[in-house]
């Protein structure tokens, strides 16, 4: 391929046949890999492709995993509404893996995470629209020799009212990318936006109502094997010894493999896997019922004795170390000594399992000097990266199959289930369909981090806020997942994350962060990420000083915020729409929390009303968000509604504990999440903006832990200090 | 051998009596839009129907249900309420990841076949063993009403 570059933002790469390519991207250039040089493409590599055949069939690479989000709808229409085509016409393809094309600018690695989808396109393949079409235009307007500005676009088709012309974007590839690619390519005004902002039916929803959708569950491939696995009991156990002979009695069986005891290093992602047992059969309950025929002899290895007590007391013995400062402000100390009142809080946040309704499962097909997979991976890169590490290949000979996931909420940022199905393919010789069972996918998942935090406010005489102190103790993710993420003196961006940036206006603030790493078990990102653990504590906290203070909680929320507009819109919004001022009865409370993430304002209320057994019952919850431009309002409020209820779910019900070094829970009914008869009605309203787009995807998860706290809070007097909320049933007990 | 009548074919599988209809439906037979989700009856993902009414097919005995009228997420749309529920899960966008979404339109189609025009409460009731991890259940709900009210539409135009 012959590419030319272009002097700043785009580069043409001439024509594929007769296809318009086009690539774009405005981030500096990262260094561009051997593939890249060879195209020419060095400083100028794009990070995204729209590419226009003779048929006139368009289609967008998508670089984002299709989870739940809607991001297979929402990114074409971006690239739609500037090309000035309808949705129906645009196709779209996975991205393959490819760190340099691929990298999102917000994360700097192939990655669909931390609500950035809609953030990173914004304005990327906008401009890819907006560029291909003024080239079409330009191509025909050459053709019929008349002045492009009387041309105009609709429906993929250029047309000159004047002579009553018109031609297809398919006839014109050939002739537009011999255009000079636009610098600076003109973008609609929002007034002029025909398709974002409204919502067209979902483009992946029909398969999912029919059964026709393919999952990495679902795969099926000529002479496929099906694998079932269970690891290590106990953290860090080895195998001592196995006996094949019981599974390879039963019928359908064909193979027993041991895999794992191994760590892996992708790019500076780390991971360990401990040792496995896999049983290979013609399905998968031939597969598991030769697993459970087996009794692998494990060695309980050094954390046989490991228990929660050892956890939370390793997270208090380290909140009495100084950590690293994260963010200060004035002088805390000292307003603290002078403070009229002082309060202190310490907050306890358990290790979650992500118990994604799809459970981790991949195919693979690992041959001699080829490794095929298909699954749906959040980090489409690293995963061909591992899997080419276990198949002992270069990574271009792996081929990645992209599938929509069956939710994630982070748990396919991590590349295990890749790892083992490429190993039991290997062993076995055949393509091989690795699948979870639920309790494998609960009890060797990488958990959301168990924190404790310590905080420290001073109010002065008149009820006013003039010290923050908060100290957050947990582990890093980022130290394992991507240390280059890490602050230079190890300070990690993801714990302090919502900490930091807090819509208030603390005069005199001090944000630190010890890092404690949990003995063996292993942590990773969990929907909401930083933000849903510290909101938590923050809105929590807020909520307390405000009863300290005898202030109402919207009122002293709005005292503290400053100068910041949204925030306080989304604040007023939810206490209007929530009917903050109505009498509620007896034994029943509201709670607000207000959050900042993601780049999205979100303020929350949750009602409820307690038992006479201290159950919690959820009655009723209103969210206002301010998330900038919309592209697809529905899924917008879809996001919302669902975020909230999982935060809500967690909140209520979710821990994950170790004893004697195993994982206690094992499958959804002792890890309870919510049910539609637990559901409340849920109220989302949508700010209307123009500025850019906040973060969905994670946001209404966030505030959801808080604003159900502080409803507690408000019918009870009982402060949570420790999630989930299901540990203080006695308490509430008593008190309801 | 046996012999299992789904979505109106005949089909001829020699599994063990014991293998749960789920995994004879996906990995036998090919059928793989009823989702494995637990193994225990707790998520409702693999809700599949016989002689119309809903099981939970990843604890159902395929050697229970030969023989008898078996129908799944890609025959529901061929019956009255599988359609009507389809079409309302689209035009409110229920979805999200999807992945629970053929166990929960199994679940409300048994619903819509005993109660016409179900309640909050019913609903509830019916649909409580069915998890979605997305928590669309507001919309669930939405739906279920919704397709119930364009057949008691079509019923009396």
């Amino acid at each position: 391929m012959n590419a030319r570059v272009s002097r700043r933002h785009f580069l043409r790469t001439g024509a594929v046949g007769a296809a318009l390519v086009l690539g774009f991207r405005l981030y500096a250039a990262r260094p561009a890999s051997a593939e890249t040089s060879t195209a020419g493409l060095a400083q100028f590599t794009p990070n995204a492709f729209i590419r226009i055949d003779s048929e006139g069939g368009i289609v967008l690479v998508v670089d984002k995993c299709e989870v739940g989000q809607g991001v297979y709808t929402s990114l074409p229409m971006l690239l739609a509404e500037e090309l000035d085509a309808d949705l129906d016409q645009v196709a779209i393809v996975p991205s393959p893996p490819n760190e340099q094309l691929y990298a999102d600018p917000i994360l700097h690695l192939q990655a669909t995470g931390n609500s950035t989808s809609v953030r990173s396109s914004w304005t990327e393949l906008r401009r890819a629209g907006a560029a291909a079409r003024q080239m079409l235009i330009a191509a025909a307007a050459a053709e019929w020799r008349v002045d492009p500005s009387q041309c105009r676009t609709e429906r993929a088709t250029v047309i000159h009212d004047g002579t009553r012309r018109q031609l297809g974007y398919g006839a014109l590839a050939a002739a537009a990318t011999q255009q000079p690619v636009p610098q600076d390519p003109q973008l609609k005004q929002a007034e002029q936006f025909k398709q974002i902002g409204k919502s067209p039916l979902r483009v992946d929803l029909p398969g999912k109502v029919d059964g026709a959708a393919q999952y990495g569950f679902d795969v099926r491939l000529p002479g496929m094997l099906f694998a079932t696995i269970a690891s290590s009991p106990t953290f860090g156990g080895k195998l001592n010894s196995l006996d094949d002979n019981p599974a390879r009695s039963i019928k359908g069986v064909r193979n027993v493999v041991r895999i794992g005891g191994q760590g892996f290093d992708v790019g500076g992602y780390k991971l360990h896997l401990d040792d496995a047992v896999a049983v290979v059969a013609e399905n998968t309950w031939a597969a598991q019922q030769g697993l459970a025929a087996l009794e692998p002899a494990w060695d309980r290895g050094p954390n046989a004795h490991l228990g929660m007590d050892d956890v939370v007391r390793a997270l208090e013995a380290a909140s009495d170390r100084g950590g690293l400062v994260a963010r200060h402000n004035g002088d805390v100390d000292k307003a603290l000594s002078t403070a009229a009142t002082r309060l202190e809080a310490r907050n306890y946040m358990p290790f979650l399992a992500h118990a994604a309704m799809e459970p981790l499962s991949c195919v693979a097909d690992a041959r001699e000097d080829s490794c095929e997979i298909w699954t749906a991976t959040q980090v489409q890169a690293r995963a061909q990266g591992i899997a080419a590490q276990v198949a002992g290949l270069p990574p271009e000979k792996v081929t990645l199959h992209n599938l929509i996931s069956g939710g994630a909420f982070g748990r396919r940022l991590e590349l295990d289930g890749i790892a083992l199905a490429v190993a039991i393919s290997k062993q076995s010789g055949a393509p091989v369909k690795l699948v979870f069972t639920r309790e494998q996918d609960i009890r060797h998942d990488l958990y959301r981090p168990f924190y404790h935090d310590r905080l420290r406010a001073g109010l002065d005489a008149s009820g006013k806020l003039v010290a923050w102190h908060h100290r957050i103790v947990g582990p890093s993710i980022f130290a394992r997942w991507a240390p280059q993420a890490l602050r230079s003196d190890g300070l990690d961006p993801d714990a302090v994350d919502g900490a930091i940036q807090m819509p208030y206006a603390f005069p005199n603030l001090l944000v630190e962060y010890v890092r404690e790493e949990p003995p063996a078990i292993p942590t990773a990102f969990w929907r909401g990420v930083g933000s849903t653990h510290n909101a938590w504590v923050i809105e929590s906290f807020v909520d307390e000083i405000a009863a300290v203070a005898k202030q109402d909680p919207v009122q002293f929320r709005r005292d503290l915020l400053g100068h910041a507009p949204r925030a306080l819109a989304v604040l007023n919004l939810a206490a209007e729409k929530s009917r903050w001022d109505k009498a509620l009865p007896p034994r029943s409370g509201r709670g607000i929390a207000l959050a900042y993430a993601f780049d999205t304002y979100l303020a929350t209320v949750v009602e409820v009303t307690l038992s006479g057994a201290g159950l919690v019952t959820l009655q009723r919850v209103v969210c206002a968000v301010d998330c900038g431009s919309i592209v697809h309002p529905d899924s917008a409020i879809a996001q919302i509604e669902g975020g909230t209820l999982f935060g809500l779910s967690a909140a209520l019900w979710n821990e994950v504990t170790v004893r004697n070094g195993r994982v206690e829970q094992g499958n959804f009914n002792d890890y309870r999440t919510i049910r539609i008869d637990e559901t409340p009605e849920v109220e989302v309203h949508l700010v209307s903006s123009r500025e850019a787009p906040g973060g969905l995807g994670e946001t209404g998860t966030v505030a959801a832990a808080p604003a159900l706290a502080n409803a507690i809070f408000s019918a009870t007097g009982y402060r949570v200090r420790q999630l989930p909320i299901i540990k203080s049933i006695e308490e509430l007990k008593r008190r309801a | 051998m046996a012999r299992l009548q789904i979505n109106g074919a005949t089909h001829e599988v020699d599994v063990p009596e014991d293998m749960p209809l789920l995994w004879v439906l996906r990995d036998v037979i090919g059928l793989t839009g009823t989702k494995f989700g637990c193994g225990i009856a707790q998520c409702g993902a693999c809700t599949a129907h016989v002689d119309g009414k809903a099981v939970r097919s990843c604890v159902t005995r395929v050697g229970t249900v030969a023989d008898r009228g078996i129908t799944t997420i890609e025959g529901i749309g061929a019956t009255p309420h599988g359609r009507a529920l389809q079409n309302a899960w689209l035009s409110l966008q229920v979805p999200q990841c999807g992945y629970c979404q053929p166990g929960q339109i199994m679940s409300a189609a048994a619903l819509l076949s005993e109660v016409g025009s179900p309640s909050d409460a019913q609903i509830d009731a019916a649909m409580a063993g069915n998890l979605c991890r997305c928590c669309t259940y507001v919309r669930i709900r939405k739906a279920i009403k919704q397709a119930a009210a364009s057949q008691a539409t079509a019923q009396r135009t």
